[in-house]
């Protein structure tokens, strides 16, 4: 198995964070793992990208040219990184703010209504973990229970409250993750 | 864990006695975990935020005069600032460990990785005819590894030791193993292992005094050539590199740390097309893996060296070829990251044709 | 006559002794030049507390860069103005340990400012000692930051002029305003009288460091004859009626 990935949208979302929660669950599964973020001065509030990259085997490269999935959450994401998915690859986004929706014929698409679902939720910082379950939902290359431990070791400590309602908000992805367009295999 | 995080926990564990570092991107979070960890509470190491780079390597002087392990860690624009410091300890034989995690430059540069210090790092920097011990890590777990080991030769060849990395690794998160802690030395043992340091002179000895000036040019020169012996040994005994997929290669790569992961997949790339290129991976970048590149080089129809520069290590892969093969450069710089199906390009472009 | 200089060196004609702590090197400073005083101060200083194995040193560049030759204590030499920050490390490493830095006006109040500054203010435990000349003696005679108004050097040959040349700089002043600095004093050594002050300022600062409580700082205000071009005792009363008023003698700081 080797799923290589980029999760790209705004600082603030919580793009970074859901990369190495991602990359800890791997960690916790027993696999080789890369977390490889874009950083810069257009942290917050620019756009923010991280390349994971899970393995059974050593990874060579930490970076990539492309993906068997992105994860998009804004328009300019979409522009740079829906031309680099693998074909059969698997394209993932929150409709949320963006103009052009995917058009590519020869990859699975699948939306994730998370910013409006966090807005329910009356918790906007769970909305990238919304966006976890719904990947884990179409490719589950990590069990949930190390998701969960990943989870766990990826928060500080004074944090670790916030693990149900980052549990809860998973569940949601997995329950409301939409099929918009899926290749034949 | 991300790299630069790495250097923090290895530093602890491997018994640093100290840190002198001042903040700047894309290392800044080396400090940051060290203050997060508190050692001084654990092992009694001293971490300090200095007032600038100047400052850093000066303490660092300071400390390891005093035969203590000191290390300090900074990018670039910083490292740049520290030369004067580096070249007056390689001429008082101090030993002390440097992290470079490079940034894409000249001047403020970009924040954004690069390999562009080679230079800087491997012809010594500073003024004089000196050296560092330059290791170049190509994982989070080397980043970890090479602090002990970049520490061990210090003490050993009494010269500072680099660690030359860039934001790609320091930035990057992978598993690592860390070693279990150790002690750090007592002040006895460094006044036993060190007697040329500066511990206060007991009655036993006369006393110690760590300089770097001598104004008798005769006498200088003598010293001098004393430290050309060390970096004759070094280069003998010292080399270390990795080579993969180079006993059928057709094409030999030369690349260091985030270049030769790069460079791996490209390889990958270019094998899978059937053509059989090969992976020469400087772990040392002084002492330079001269011999093996002379090795290997007959075997191949050309060297490719790949680099987040304009072409500098391409000159030291030139200079062990001798002209016997083609050797190339190529490597996307100023803060971009070459993409493995870009080095697998190159190399059919330059080395093949079309 | 050999036999009777021989039968006079006894322990109870003995009135006056070379420090224990001094070496037997001839010192390479010019006639009349302020350092060799300030040298056998320190060695006095070093000796009487019995703290030679627990001191350690830092030489800066200038004319005192070879201190370590004179005084048989561990040393180390440090880059040009980085003498603070070397003490800052050893300091840290080895509190158990006094240390020493000597440094002169350029290399403390020119190049190595921020080094001087921000070691005080973080109230390093070390003693400094400053020797203020106003000039640059090793490299020949050239502006300093102390440099008076109006005084010649090979940089400002027709006398400092603050318009161009900038303003002799009170770095002493400074110092003492920081939190970090526990004893600033400014002392000279052209008189017996003023030797005995100066050797008292340098105990207490060094008595100052078994509390840990910060950095102590002496300014020595001293004479250059060679770069100032004048006999020793013309450096002695132009230091008096030019440096003190500007660069006033006593304790700035005692806490």
């Amino acid at each position: 198995m080797k799923e290589e990935i980029i999760i790209a949208g705004f600082g603030g979302q919580g793009v970074l964070s859901m990369g190495k929660i991602l990359a800890y669950s791997g960690v916790m599964q027993g696999q080789e793992v890369t977390w490889m973020p874009s950083y810069g001065p257009e942290m917050r509030g620019g756009t923010a990208n991280v390349t994971v990259v899970l393995s059974d085997n050593r990874i060579s490269s930490p970076i990539l040219h492309a993906f068997d999935t992105a994860i998009i959450l804004n328009q300019q994401s979409m522009d740079k990184f829906e031309p680099l998915v693998k074909p059969g690859g698997l394209l993932l986004y929150d409709p949320n703010g963006i103009t052009r929706h995917p058009e590519r014929e020869d990859i699975n698409i699948y939306k994730i209504e998370a910013a409006e679902e966090a807005a329910q939720l009356k918790s906007a910082k769970t909305f990238n973990m919304i966006v976890l379950g719904a990947f884990l939902k179409i490719k589950p290359v990590v069990e949930m229970e190390n998701v969960l431990k990943g989870l766990k070791k990826s928060l500080p400590e004074r944090h670790h409250h916030l693990i149900p309602m980052n549990e809860k908000a998973i569940q949601r992805g997995v329950e409301i993750v939409k099929e918009v367009t899926v290749v034949k295999a | 864990m991300k790299g630069n995080e790495a250097i923090a926990e290895a530093a602890i564990r491997c018994g640093a006695d100290g840190y002198f570092g001042y903040p700047i991107t894309p290392q800044s979070e080396v400090m940051e975990k060290l203050m997060e960890l508190q050692p001084w509470n654990s092992t009694g190491m001293v971490v300090l935020q200095a007032e600038s780079e100047t400052a850093s390597i000066n303490m660092l002087y300071g400390g390891a005069g005093c035969g203590k392990r000191v290390m300090t860690s900074s990018s670039s624009p910083g490292i740049s600032l520290m030369q004067e410091g580096l070249s007056y300890m390689a001429g008082a034989e101090l030993p002390c460990l440097v992290v470079n995690v490079v940034r894409g430059g000249p001047g403020l540069g970009t924040i954004q990785p690069s390999q562009s210090d080679y230079f800087q790092s491997v012809k010594g920097g500073g003024h004089g005819d000196y050296k560092l011990i330059v290791l170049a890590p190509a994982s989070v777990q080397e980043m970890a590894d090479f602090v002990e080991l970049g520490f061990d030769l210090a003490f050993k060849y009494r010269n500072p030791a680099m660690i030359l990395s860039d934001g790609m690794i320091g930035q990057m998160m992978e598993k690592v193993e860390l070693k279990p802690q150790q002690k750090r030395w007592t002040d006895e043992e460094v006044a036993q292992m060190n007697p040329w340091a500066t511990t206060g002179k007991p009655e036993s000895r006369d006393y110690n005094i760590i300089t770097s000036v001598e104004l008798d040019s005769e006498a200088h020169e003598q010293f001098n050539h004393r430290l050309q012996v060390k970096y004759r040994e070094l280069e003998e005994k010292e080399v270390r590199f990795e080579t993969t997929s180079v006993d059928d290669a057709d094409y030999l790569i030369v690349a260091y740390g985030s270049s030769a992961r790069i460079s791996a997949a490209a390889i990958e790339i270019l094998r899978e097309k059937g053509i059989k290129v090969g992976l020469l991976r400087p772990i040392t970048l002084y002492p330079f893996p001269t011999k093996e590149i002379q090795r290997l080089a007959p075997k191949m129809k050309g060297i490719l060296s790949v680099e987040m520069s304009s072409g500098q290590m391409v000159e030291d892969v030139r200079l062990a070829v001798e002209g016997k093969v083609k050797v190339e450069h190529f490597g996307r710089y100023g803060g971009v990251v070459h993409s493995p199906d870009e080095v697998a390009e190159a190399l059919e472009q330059k080395l093949i044709g079309g | 006559m050999a036999e009777i200089t021989e039968d006079i060196k006894v322990a109870e004609n003995i009135v006056h002794k070379k420090s224990s702590v001094l070496t037997d090197k001839v010192m390479h400073y010019c006639p009349g030049c302020s350092h060799g005083v300030v040298h056998k101060l320190l060695a006095e200083v070093i000796e009487e507390m019995g703290i030679q194995d627990k001191t350690i040193g830092v030489a800066p560049v200038g004319c005192s860069v070879f201190i370590y030759n004179y005084l048989a204590i561990d040393w180390q030499e440090a880059a040009h103005g980085r003498a603070p920050a070397l003490g800052t490390a050893i300091s840290r490493l080895r509190p158990d340990r006094y240390v020493v830095t000597y440094q002169g006006d350029g290399d403390l109040a020119a190049i190595g400012t921020a080094e001087t500054i921000h070691a005080c203010n973080r109230g390093e435990n070390m003693v400094m000692i400053f020797i203020n000349n106003g000039i640059y003696g090793m490299t020949g005679g050239q502006m300093a930051p102390t440099t008076l108004e109006g005084m010649k050097a090979s940089t400002c040959p027709f006398g400092r002029d603050p318009k161009t040349d900038g303003n002799p700089l009170k770095i002493t002043e400074i110092v003492a305003q920081l939190p970090g600095t526990n004893f600033v004093t400014r002392q000279a050594v052209h008189t017996a009288a003023a030797v005995r002050r100066t050797k008292k300022a340098i105990r207490k600062a060094f008595e100052k460091q078994k509390d840990k409580t910060g950095t102590s700082f002496v300014e020595v205000v001293s004479t250059c004859n060679s770069g100032w071009k004048m006999n020793p005792v013309d450096s002695n009363n132009w230091m008096e009626e030019n440096m003190f008023p500007f660069y006033p003698l006593g304790d700035i700081k005692d806490v």
